[in-house]
């Protein structure tokens, strides 16, 4: 019994080495999950984000379609690289909308006459009410919310080219 | 040359990570009710900030603190308990929001560790007296 007792500090050593070294090559996940995933869109009505695009109110997102929602903002460079693949999404017939965080409505057109403009309606989110509202933390973020107005998936940082086929067949998956 | 460019690329990153939107009006105003303004105060302390995770929104220079903190002083300002807020802000990110976490499945170890570590103290010490007696 006592012989057996004196490896045990070793054996706690060599476990909580594992267990660190473990915890080391993870690398750490600083993503926060909105937890609003299966919920419905808290009621909401932003005004329009720039002249010539309507604004979006949470009734929008409820009225049978699915929708993707992007949270964006002009000032944002991982936006720019994201661009594209919002482009291509709208092209394949995916209704998109936005939520413009902190902006202004000359650099929201500017942002969109540069970079393309993929969006419905764009709703201006001055305070980042809405964003909290959804349980987002950052831009960009995509939101999929289906034709009740459930969110049913999120998507922390820009939608790289090869994600492209999974959202456009999660936006069309949805009732 | 190189080297002003270096310079400027290490300040420009910064300044494009934010917008150029002032703060919200209640981000860093103070609720004229000396009341509110201290339960505000206490909520925010204990409300973590999204983007320089580690730092309470009350200390946080994040736009996102600073709109956090607009929300929390308009609701406050609007008759809402803070307890009510804090529901708000877990049920949308989670108890990591929350510098105060509730008891559940997944904390119950904080609690619980200081007296399971007394109990095995108390187990290891009484064994050794015992066995010092014989």
């Amino acid at each position: 019994m006592k012989n057996r007792l004196k490896w045990a500090p070793l054996i706690v050593f060599i476990l909580l080495g594992v267990a660190l070294s473990y915890g080391l090559s993870k690398p750490n996940n600083t993503n926060i999950t909105s937890k609003m995933i299966g919920a419905s869109v808290p009621a909401f009505t932003l005004p329009p984000a720039t002249p010539g695009l309507p604004g979006l109110a949470s009734a929008d997102l409820a009225n049978g379609k699915p929708h993707l929602v992007n949270i964006f903002a002009s000032w944002c460079v991982p936006c720019i690289a994201e661009a594209p693949q919002l482009k291509a999404i709208a092209d394949a017939g995916v209704p998109v909308v936005g939520i413009a965080v902190r902006d202004r409505p000359e650099a929201v057109a500017r942002f969109l006459s540069r970079h393309g403009n993929p969006f419905r309606a764009i709703g201006a989110d001055d305070a980042s009410q809405v964003q909290m509202a959804l349980g987002s933390s950052g831009v960009p973020e995509s939101f999929v919310v289906d034709g009740q107005g459930r969110i049913l998936q999120q998507t922390i940082g820009p939608i790289n080219p090869q994600d492209v086929p999974g959202v456009i067949a999660a936006v069309k998956g949805a009732r | 040359m190189k080297r002003a460019l270096f310079a400027l690329v290490l300040i420009g990153a910064p300044v494009l990570a934010d917008s150029d939107l002032p703060p919200a009006p209640l981000a860093d105003t103070q609720l004229a009710d000396p009341k509110q303004e201290a339960q505000a105060k206490a909520l925010m302390e204990k409300i973590r900030c999204l983007v320089c995770q580690g730092q309470s929104i009350a200390d946080s220079n994040a736009e996102l603190a600073g709109d956090m903190r607009a929300l929390v002083r308009e609701r406050i300002a609007a008759g809402e308990k803070p307890d009510a807020i804090r529901a708000w802000l877990v049920r949308r990110y989670g108890s990591w929001v929350t510098y105060d976490p509730p008891l559940d499945r997944t904390t119950w170890l904080l609690w619980a560790a200081p007296v399971l570590f007394l109990v095995v103290g108390v187990i290891i010490a009484s064994r050794s007296i015992r066995r010092r007696r014989r």
